[in-house]
């Protein structure tokens, strides 16, 4: 019984995990870069629904809605002033240390506005715990919601992307930048689009996880944030099924490597399980392989 | 009649490198004469010493060899740990204390050499951003394992265990030597400024040789096209290796340097951060660019400390200069705006900067 509910708490996590990988994964697809701000905007996205909830006192829908509202305003923005004016620089370097200076001034920002002391999240989930085999076997509410979420997410992204016209753009763009421009779609806008989409998640992603784990501070998103990047990897970057296999296994993996393993070597476990499959698999797990021209 | 030219302008070039370092050194010196440096300055000098060799060691991969590497903190912490070791083991034998952080430094470096082949086998394999993720891993995992040693020694020998100080199992007279998460404590404080600039002349030394030698070609050749490179009977393997090793054992000789400053050597603070903040020195201070590296690393160790007279709005400062400057140095429109207004200066500048 324990193996179980290890297995669905394992799930649980990944799912956050998948939910973050997805903005991760349909940034750099489409961009092309490693977007290393995607955490702080999970934890913008969690400070932003502990304010609405505690000091406007709204309803935890609307909060979230809140949240997510703030967390793609504020994600466009960051394309906006930080990534759109670097699109075309020599080096691709340049983006990812501009990301990195994104990430130090959210985080200082937080800190100076709500202080380093942690801030204890009320979960948002009103789903009662779910008792199975007489109680042995117990689901939390947060557990179900997040399970269900990402499912939910994972859906309506895949059937945006391949129904939709901005869906079909987004396609396009990451596929090729060049003829897509000369098919009349446009370039900035897809990308701004894409980074609304990723910032939005990133804060359903913040306040779920912020349900399960209640303690909220200014580097909460850190940690996470390189999770989901190593679950993006692991399934292959760029693929969006594969950010949502990527992120539940990692989640599955860091959590049975807790219970069985050891709880100080579990993020050892996950990074050495993500070399293995790079190995093996040098493009991750849904990765495709790129030939390499002259 | 050209070769020669080039050559001189290299030799010119890298005088001027060494120049800069031994400058500073000799302007640190006239201020700590004086008195006019403040404690916490002179508390900065070392950690100084240690970026900028981190810096030009990682610029040895990134800018290079080509290859983004985010885990350079897990070979400063391969050879933080050694070398403490090395120093707690010998402190009784080897008194003199300026012999025993050299052959400290050398352990740390051969240390992390060695971890850098047995890590960049495996993931020179891999491309891009692949490789970068990689590299990440591993740095966890260094510090990850770091966290659960316990070393201790007694007369018995030595003792070693992974689960908690007590199953060390070890005589009345035993002492512990590196504690789990506490790290290693009471290293001797061996770290000077004069050692730490000759260390940077000497990594310096290596690296810029080794750019300028028909290796460091092959390693450029590398990153500029891996198939001619290749088609052309170059090693690909065996040179992407060697700038790698190389870099790592740098970074561990860094770590060296690092860890004889402290009172307690922890591994936690070689994390992911740790890694990035010298990734940043790189890029900012020009990729592949060696006089950069230093430069940026100094200024920017150096400016949380002079910001501190704004307290909490330090970091948010930091952050922000950091953005813009990276707009204003790579930002295509910034570019093109700086040729228009300032052309005739940076052209000139590039000219003696290369």
């Amino acid at each position: 019984m324990s193996f179980l509910s290890y297995l669905i708490n394992g799930i649980s996590l990944g799912s956050v995990y998948a939910i973050i990988a997805l903005g991760y994964t349909m940034v750099y697809g489409i961009a092309k870069m490693l977007n290393f701000a995607h955490g702080d905007v999970i934890m913008v996205g969690g400070y932003a629904a502990f304010t609405l909830m505690m000091t406007y006192s709204t309803n935890p829908l609307i909060a979230v809605l809140g949240a997510i509202v703030i967390c793609t305003v504020l994600g466009i923005t960051i394309e906006r002033v930080a990534y759109r004016p670097l699109r075309g620089a020599a080096s691709p370097l340049a983006v990812l240390i501009t990301a990195i200076g994104v990430s130090y001034f959210l985080q200082n920002a937080v800190l100076l506005i709500f202080g380093s002391n942690p801030k204890s999240f009320q979960s948002v989930v009103g789903v009662p715990d779910l008792k199975l085999a007489g109680g042995a076997l117990m689901i939390t509410g947060e557990t179900i919601v997040t399970i269900i979420s990402c499912i939910v997410i994972m859906t309506v992204l895949t059937l945006f992307i391949n129904k939709t016209k901005p869906g079909q753009a987004m396609l396009a763009v990451s596929e090729d930048k060049g003829a897509a421009q000369l098919m009349g779609i446009n370039i900035n806008g897809t990308i701004a689009l894409t980074f609304a989409i990723g910032s939005g998640l990133a804060a359903v992603a913040g306040v779920l996880l912020c349900s399960a784990y209640p303690s909220l501070t200014p580097y909460t998103g850190a940690m996470p944030g390189i999770k989901a990047f190593v679950a993006a990897v692991f399934g292959g970057i760029g693929s969006i099924p594969g950010a949502m296999v990527g992120g539940i296994l990692l989640g599955v993996i860091e959590i049975l490597g807790k219970a069985y393993i050891s709880s100080q070597l579990a993020d050892a476990i996950v990074f050495a399980v993500l070399i293995v499959v790079l190995l093996v698999k040098p493009t991750g797990l849904f990765g495709k392989m790129v030939q390499e021209k002259v | 009649m050209t070769g020669m030219k080039m050559k001189n302008k290299t030799l010119k070039s890298n005088l001027i490198t060494y120049g800069i370092v031994v400058a500073a050194f000799v302007v640190v010196q006239i201020l700590l004469q004086t008195g006019s440096l403040s404690s916490l300055m002179k508390g900065l000098l070392i950690p100084l010493c240690v970026y900028v060799v981190l810096a030009i060691s990682l610029n040895l991969v990134v800018g290079i060899s080509g290859e983004l590497s985010l885990g350079h903190a897990g070979f400063m912490c391969v050879g933080a740990f050694a070398s403490a070791f090395f120093s707690k083991c010998t402190e009784a034998s080897i008194t003199v204390g300026p012999l025993r952080f050299c052959l400290a430094i050398l352990t740390g470096a051969v240390f992390a050499g060695i971890f850098g082949i047995l890590i960049g086998i495996p993931v020179l394999r891999l491309r891009g951003d692949y490789l970068a993720i990689v590299t990440l891993a591993f740095g966890e995992i260094i510090k990850n394992v770091m966290n659960i040693f316990y070393i201790g020694v007694d007369s018995n020998g030595f003792h070693f265990s992974t689960k908690d100080q007590f199953s060390l199992g070890m005589e009345a007279d035993g002492k512990i030597i590196i504690n789990g998460p506490q790290g290693i404590t009471g290293t001797p404080k061996d770290s000077t400024f004069l050692i730490g600039v000759i260390l940077i002349l000497i990594t310096l030394f290596i690296v810029l040789n080794l750019i300028n030698s028909r290796d460091g070609r092959a390693i450029m050749s590398i990153r500029d096209n891996r198939i001619a490179a290749e088609s052309i009977g170059i090693n690909i393997t065996k040179y992407k290796l060697m700038a790698f090793t190389v870099s790592a054992a740098l970074a561990g000789a860094a770590g060296a340097l690092y860890s004889h400053n402290l009172a307690t050597l922890q591994a936690s603070k070689f994390n992911f951060n740790t890694s990035i903040l010298v990734l940043v020195f790189v890029v900012l201070g020009g990729i592949g660019n060696i006089r950069g590296s230093v430069i940026a690393a100094v200024v920017l160790t150096a400016l949380p400390e002079m910001l501190r007279g704004l307290s909490d709005y330090r970091m948010l400062i930091y952050a922000i200069v950091l953005i813009v400057m990276m707009l204003f140095n790579w930002a295509p429109k910034a570019l093109e705006w700086r040729e228009r207004y300032f052309g005739r200066f940076f052209k000139k500048n590039a000219k003696e900067g290369e």
